[in-house]
């Protein structure tokens, strides 16, 4: 405090001259200063703040300690005083700090009383260390080239093996039936007397009836199968608006999925987070990191910053604040069980103690999300009967298990003896 | 050699109706269902569209002024500078040291908090460690000297680059996650 109010008593040219000394002075501090100490002093302290070249809550710090000096005619005295406490500062009604704390809306930077004179030249030579050189990520051909041609080759290579085997069969009946022909008697290479295939075939008897079992038990059984999997869903995996990958968030960040779907510990939907839970964390992450990109683009032909700005298109953020104009993201639903069956999330999440992955599987695996389990009622009952119901520690359980434990003479109940298999349990 | 085309041809139209079939089936698109009648909702779904509100979904934000049912307190401090220096001085947890459960709030904090703050609440959480996002302090942050208020106050409004937490966690849980924090925070200080 003393100096600022010593550095306000000099006369203009004093501080002038001064100025100049400190100049020189700082700069060869600046020199000392350590710059990877910096950094991480500079990530711990304010990075939450201010970014290098970007503003955020506060100003871009790229050379902020040149440009104090050059442009506003400060000292490194006067930045010591504002990183440690800016809002004595600014109340000891400095003109420049308050000018720029009106800048920002008066938004309050905190005070750092525990930084010394060594941290702060070490935070500032970082600000003035030339950033690193952008890695060059190569949205080359290859990627783009690569992302269609997976299914399409695929396709086409089944196609060509299964006409092979096509005319693999064709040729192995014709060979059959010319031997079945020599065998009969019939003299096949005299081309006018030679009965076609098709009627040699008609007039055995066996061999059509052979046939004609064969396709039909083929047919019932494509038929069957064609008809039980009407209307289940297993692995649906629809194209979302955004794409949003669980691999990233919830697999290589280790996000807990009740962070975004919190409505699972607590009600019948796991729910879809609303964008302002992204926004807790993608106000600060505006692009990933180059590592990242370069994977997306290679590995799955997308453009992980430009998924970015979709969200921001959406919720309406500018960079450092809202615009007002969002849009609804439209998620396209994945799980959906008909009308006539409840489930509820709290009941098994919370009371049953199960992991998401039981039934959704490898989540953290996903680039995109598709349905792992069938949702067959089957299936449902299938787990009712094996799994155990985790009556320790639950008081609301105590007594019920004491009863049904007698009644079925053991110790651990499934959720089917505790009803589990009950029609209206899940249907209503 | 005499190759019946008839037999040929028939078998190369089967095969095309069979790749036909099964190509119909497409991952990026729900399956066929029989008469679906029960299984469309009448009723209304979560996040349904629909042209019932003017904004076209089913999801509406409760009316100005509702309260929930049940023991609510409305938190009266607003989201200032000043708002924040009365929440630090005055603010204290209305939960007594029998309703205050590490257990659940240990549970409430590892989900929510611990990704950026770090199990322990030393600021090096996961996403610290990988540097994707930076500047999450030490609760023990001597600058900082956060108390019981400023704790609840930054839960429900955020601060900065944090954002608020008041739509994951209802009232009792920023509490207990409150009280939580300043566990880990004499914790660090020892
Ligand atoms: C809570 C957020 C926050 C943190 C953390 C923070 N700052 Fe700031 N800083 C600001 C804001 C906001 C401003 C703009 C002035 C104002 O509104 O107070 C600012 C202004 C500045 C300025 C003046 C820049 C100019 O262009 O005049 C400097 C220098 C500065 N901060 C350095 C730091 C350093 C060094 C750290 C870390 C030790 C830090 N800040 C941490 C929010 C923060
Ligand atoms: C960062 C936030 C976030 C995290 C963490 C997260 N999810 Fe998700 N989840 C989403 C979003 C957004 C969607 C909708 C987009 C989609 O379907 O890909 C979604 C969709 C889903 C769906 C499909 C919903 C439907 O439409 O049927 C399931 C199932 C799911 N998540 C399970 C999980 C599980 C299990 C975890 C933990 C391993 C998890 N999520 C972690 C954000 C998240
Ligand atoms: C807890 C923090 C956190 C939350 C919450 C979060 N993200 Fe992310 N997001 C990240 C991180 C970390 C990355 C990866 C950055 C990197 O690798 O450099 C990322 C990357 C992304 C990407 C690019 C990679 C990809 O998945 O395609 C998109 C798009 C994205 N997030 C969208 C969302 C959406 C939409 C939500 C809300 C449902 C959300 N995020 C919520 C932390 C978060
Ligand atoms: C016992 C199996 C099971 C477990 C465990 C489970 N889910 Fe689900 N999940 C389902 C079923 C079944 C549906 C379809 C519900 C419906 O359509 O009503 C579903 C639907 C969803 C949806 C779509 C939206 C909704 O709520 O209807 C999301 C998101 C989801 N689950 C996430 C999760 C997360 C996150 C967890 C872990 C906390 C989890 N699930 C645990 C079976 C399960
Ligand atoms: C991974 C195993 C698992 C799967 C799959 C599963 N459940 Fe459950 N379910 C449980 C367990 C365990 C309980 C007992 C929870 C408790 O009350 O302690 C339970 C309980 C229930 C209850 C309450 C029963 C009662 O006695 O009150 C209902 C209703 C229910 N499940 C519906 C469903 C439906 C519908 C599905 C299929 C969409 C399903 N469950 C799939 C494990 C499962
Ligand atoms: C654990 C939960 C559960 C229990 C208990 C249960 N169901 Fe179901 N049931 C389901 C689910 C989930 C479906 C939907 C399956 C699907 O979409 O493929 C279903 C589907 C059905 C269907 C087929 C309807 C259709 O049009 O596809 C019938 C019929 C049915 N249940 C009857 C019963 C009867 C009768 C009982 C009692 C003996 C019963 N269910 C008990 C979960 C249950
Ligand atoms: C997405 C990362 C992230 C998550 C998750 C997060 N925080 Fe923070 N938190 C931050 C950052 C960044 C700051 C520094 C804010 C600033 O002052 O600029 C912070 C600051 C704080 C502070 C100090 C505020 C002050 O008074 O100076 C407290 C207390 C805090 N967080 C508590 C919590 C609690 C409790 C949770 C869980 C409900 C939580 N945080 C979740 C990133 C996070």
């Amino acid at each position: 405090m003393k100096h600022v109010i010593y550095r306000n008593l000099t006369s203009r040219i004093l501080s002038l001259g001064f100025i100049i000394l400190l100049t020189v002075s700082t700069s060869l501090s600046a020199q000392e200063g350590d710059v990877a100490k910096g950094k991480s002093l500079f990530n711990a302290n304010c990075a939450a703040c201010h970014k290098l070249n970007k503003p955020m809550t506060g100003p871009a710090l790229a050379n902020v300690e040149q440009r104090l000096i050059e442009e506003e005619g400060l000292d490194r005295e006067w930045i010591n005083n504002w990183i440690r406490n800016s809002s004595a500062l600014i109340k000891s009604g400095d003109a420049y700090a308050n000018k720029i704390y009106n800048e920002w809306n008066q938004v309050a930077m905190n005070a750092f009383p525990q930084l010394s004179d060594q941290d702060i030249t070490d935070i500032l030579a970082y600000t003035a260390a030339p950033p690193p050189a952008p890695v060059v990520v190569d949205a080359g051909a290859d990627a783009v080239v690569q992302e269609p041609g997976i299914s399409n080759d695929l396709i086409l290579g089944a196609l060509a093996v299964l006409f092979a085997l096509l005319a693999l069969a064709l040729v192995l009946v014709k060979r059959t039936l010319n031997r079945f022909a020599e065998a009969k008697g019939i003299d096949t290479v005299i081309e006018e007397k030679r009965t076609p295939i098709w009627k040699a075939f008609i007039q055995n008897q066996f061999l059509v009836l052979v046939t004609a079992i064969f396709f039909l038990l083929a047919s019932g059984y494509f038929v069957y199968g064609y008809f039980m999997q009407v209307g289940i869903d297993q692995g649906y995996e629809p194209v979302q608006p955004i794409h949003y990958s669980h691999r990233i968030h919830a697999g290589d960040n280790a996000i807990d999925c009740k962070y975004c779907h919190s409505s699972a510990r607590v009600s019948k939907h796991s729910g879809i987070p609303s964008l302002n839970i992204c926004m807790n964390c993608h106000k600060a992450i505006g692009e990933v990191a180059a590592e990242t990109q370069q994977e997306g683009l290679k590995e799955y032909g997308v453009d992980y910053n430009a998924e970015i700005q979709k969200l921001y298109e959406a919720v309406g953020w500018d960079g450092t604040g809202y615009t007002g104009e969002t849009q609804p993201v439209k998620w396209i639903r994945i799980h959906n069980l008909p009308d006539f069956a409840y489930f509820n999330h709290s009941q098994h999440v919370s009371v049953a103690g199960l992991e998401c992955q039981t039934c959704h599987g490898p989540v953290e695996e996903m680039e995109i999300m598709y349905q792992h389990s069938p949702l067959t009622m089957g299936w449902c009952i299938n787990c009712h009967r094996e799994t155990n119901v985790k009556v320790k520690d639950n008081g609301y359980y105590t007594k019920i298990h004491e009863q049904l434990s007698k009644k079925y003479g053991v110790e651990q109940l499934t959720a089917a003896q505790m009803g589990g298999l009950e029609c209206g349990k899940c249907h209503y | 050699m005499h190759i019946n085309m008839k037999i040929a041809t028939k078998y190369i139209v089967v095969a095309i109706l069979l790749v036909g079939f099964t190509s119909c089936q497409k991952n990026s698109r729900p399956n066929y269902q029989y008469m679906p009648n029960m299984y469309e909702p009448i009723g209304y779904e979560a996040y349904q569209e629909s042209d019932a509100f003017a904004n076209g979904v089913e999801a509406q934000l409760p009316a100005e002024g509702s309260i929930p049912r049940g023991n609510f307190m409305p938190y009266e401090i607003e989201d200032t500078n000043e708002g924040y220096e009365l929440a630090k001085a005055s603010l204290t947890n209305p939960l007594d040291s029998t309703q205050v459960d590490f257990v659940r709030g240990k549970e409430l904090y590892d989900v929510y908090c611990g990704i950026c703050h770090g199990n322990k609440g030393n600021g090096q959480g996961k996403l610290v460690q990988r540097e994707k996002i930076l500047g999450v302090p030490s609760y023990d942050d001597a600058g900082r000297a956060i108390t019981t208020g400023s704790i609840y106050h930054v839960i429900y409004y955020g601060k900065n680059t944090m954002g608020s937490y008041a739509n994951q966690l209802n009232e009792e849980e920023r509490w207990q996650v409150t009280a939580y924090v300043e566990k880990l925070k004499a914790e660090l200080e020892k």
